[in-house]
């Protein structure tokens, strides 16, 4: 059982501005259902910049719950400038403190608050760290601009803290090698770049080319071992449309290797944003 | 306020006739049944007689009982004995639901080198024969498929996998942890080699538990350094657990029916009752093969953890597979396995009852649950 605060326990039993604002101006998404948590802020925020309403709709745990109540007090009557410099930390400490393998919903907070004014700005919904960050967890979705952004705002020293925080790492574990390199390039005093340098566009052509080689040279072959095949259908920016052949078409794990082979590699070969679809 | 305990899967109550054999044994008679004295050597009659009232609820001979701490130590005794006893098969069979206790040492048998085919479930949590016969070859050093699950109650059918596990010559554990007490097990009858329980699961305390290991199947002992249990485990026999263990066998050999058909009841009671009082639920696992005591119920849109602290403040005890309650980022394997949808998974309760269940702690929760799951449903962003 978690050792949560009396705090936590008073804001998941009787939160805080719950339910959704019909009036507000201002709406932060983040999470999703396959995460096993999400939160819906609602922001009323006046001409002057002030917040004058909040709500929340909270999908996830007691601490999940807990964290977007307690945001919302935080932020109420505040201005966006000064909204904007809170930080997950804040919101774990209005609470009295959060597990440790909780921390994660404080920082969700933090990132949903963030998304809500960039939404009343009429800036894009995804958040420059997000923006412009390496996908690095794909089963969270978690960049290595926000990994970065947690280690530097908690003092994170650990690879389980990093999970703890951002949840990168926690499902499927692929990419914590390369978490653990990132947080080695925080740690030891080598001053990394500020943010990497956004990777170059890809026109469609480029990413056309870049696809069909990789399916020719490392998809298909292994498809033919086991007498299958495989057909591009389509390439519409990240989406790639594809069909399978031979004894594939009648595979029941078609989907596992849909996602499996052909996205793992069109993924590494070609941009990590690719998703297959079969046709 | 009452507890209402309906986590029976995770550890149950020690029956009141347990705990009163065993009480002597702290008491007055706490020699050691290795010594020479009468004094010692008296409670060794104890033992030998919990062993034979476990075997007798096993259909199985007392020599076949070994006495170990817990299930795990159970599992992980079978698997390393089965691999070491045959140096010259590298190949292990088990599904993608078992116990951690079997998977962990499992994965560890990978890093060494093993094979190991992990057996997918359909939807409903069954395993496919056919799959199961394509992967057993000559090579396969042990079968280790559970006897029930712990999180949907499934029942695997372990008469027909360890025959076909025989034919290739394989050895056959199964993980029994959740079954003894509650399915009518006749090892003599079905050629299962090695199999695990655990005593706090049918009304004995925590720290005992047994390994079935049939006459004449190879063994190598994981704790070594005496000759007790005839020098299959070392280590100072736990002489009041033992006892304790034995009336908890006696007990469930009287209690089968009343398992099998009165908590039957109240379970379909209960999850009649919550199927049609709360809208968007769903049952996970097999319905027509499972314990009598378990059942799983996935909410949509909500998440487990919360439901459980909202229920834990009505006094009710249940657990979930969802990924928070485990401080994992991930729902549990055995729903990820069957495929139970993310919006589902995350938001499953176990409730698993037992012949100390009351039909009007049932009916307490099935008027108190609809009221925890719309609370949380009407703060939810997913409609």
């Amino acid at each position: 059982m978690w050792n949560y605060t009396q705090k936590v326990h008073e804001h998941f039993l009787s939160p805080h501005n719950a339910g959704a604002l019909e009036d507000a101006n201002a709406i932060g998404e983040v999470g999703s259902l396959a995460c096993g948590d999400a939160l819906k802020l609602y922001l009323k925020i006046s001409d002057e910049g002030v917040i004058q309403k909040a709500g929340f709709e909270t999908f996830g745990c007691a601490s999940a719950i807990a964290s977007s109540s307690v945001l919302t007090d935080l932020v109420l009557g505040m201005h966006v400038d000064e909204a904007l410099k809170i930080t997950n930390r804040q919101i774990a400490e209005a609470l009295g403190g959060l597990p440790k393998e909780k921390m994660h919903c404080s920082v969700m907070g933090q990132e949903a608050l963030e998304a809500a004014i960039r939404n009343w700005k009429g800036e894009p919904a995804m958040s420059h760290a997000h923006e412009e960050g390496r996908l690095v967890c794909k089963c969270f979705g978690v960049t290595d601009q926000q990994i970065i952004r947690t280690i530097r705002e908690n003092g994170l020293k650990t690879l389980e803290e990093v999970t703890q925080y951002t949840k990168a790492g926690g499902a499927c574990g692929d990419c914590l090698d390369q978490i653990a390199e990132i947080l080695a390039g925080e740690l030891g005093k080598t001053p990394r770049q500020e943010l990497r340098p956004a990777p170059r566009r890809m026109t469609n052509v480029q990413r056309m080319q870049l696809v069909m080689r990789a399916i020719d040279e490392e998809i298909r072959p292994r498809l033919a071992t086991d007498g299958g095949d495989i057909e591009l259908v389509d390439v519409d920016g990240p989406r790639v449309v594809v069909a399978l052949r031979g004894r594939c078409s009648q595979c029941r794990s078609s989907h596992v290797t849909i996602k499996d082979l052909v996205e793992k590699q069109l993924r590494e070969h070609v941009s990590p944003d690719i998703i297959v679809e079969e046709a | 306020m009452k507890t209402v305990y309906l986590d029976n899967n995770a550890t149950s109550q020690v029956a009141p006739e347990v705990l009163e054999a065993m009480l002597p044994y702290f008491r007055d008679l706490y020699g050691n049944p290795s010594s020479m004295h009468t004094f010692g050597g008296q409670v060794a009659q104890s033992v030998a007689e919990g062993r034979e009232q476990l075997a007798e609820l096993l259909g199985a001979s007392p020599d076949e009982i070994l006495f170990t701490s817990c299930g795990s130590e159970s599992d992980n005794t079978a698997l390393l004995s089965a691999v070491r006893s045959q140096p010259e098969k590298r190949h292990i069979i088990t599904t993608r639901v078992e116990h951690p206790a079997i998977l962990a040492p499992c994965q560890n048998l990978e890093r060494e080198g093993y094979r190991v085919t992990y057996l997918g479930v359909d939807s409903r949590g069954r395993l496919n024969l056919d799959e199961y016969a394509e992967a057993l070859d000559d090579d396969t050093a042990i079968v280790s498929v559970m006897t029930a699950n712990n999180e949907t109650g499934n029942i695997y059918p372990i008469a027909k996998l360890a025959e076909m596990a025989r034919e290739k010559g394989a050895l056959f554990h199964t993980d029994a942890v959740q079954a003894v007490g509650k399915v009518d097990m006749r090892l003599h009858d079905m050629p299962v080699d090695f199999l695990s329980l655990s005593g706090h699961k049918l009304h004995a305390p925590k720290g005992i538990g047994a390994l079935y290991i049939r006459k004449g199947v190879r063994f190598r002992p994981f704790l070594r350094g005496g000759h007790q249990e005839r020098g299959r485990r070392a280590g100072t026999e736990n002489v009041p657990y033992i006892v304790g263990l034995g009336v908890a066998a006696q007990l469930a050999r009287r209690n089968m029916q009343c398992e099998q058909v009165e908590v039957a009841a109240l379970r379909d009671r209960l999850e009649q009752g919550l199927l049609a009082a709360v809208p968007d639920c769903m049952v996970n696992g097999d319905v027509e093969n499972r314990l009598p005591n378990t059942s799983n119920i996935a909410f949509r849109n909500v998440e487990g953890e919360a439901i459980l602290l909202l229920l834990d403040r009505l006094g009710i005890c249940a657990s979930s597979g969802s990924a928070c309650t485990s401080g994992s980022l991930e729902p549990s394997h055995v729903l990820r396995a069957m495929g139970v949808p993310f919006n589902y998974a995350h938001g499953s309760v176990r409730l698993s009852l037992s012949r100390y269940t009351t039909r009007e702690e049932v009916d307490y929760v099935v008027r108190e649950f609809p009221g925890v799951i719309a609370q949380l449903r009407a703060i939810s962003p997913f409609k």
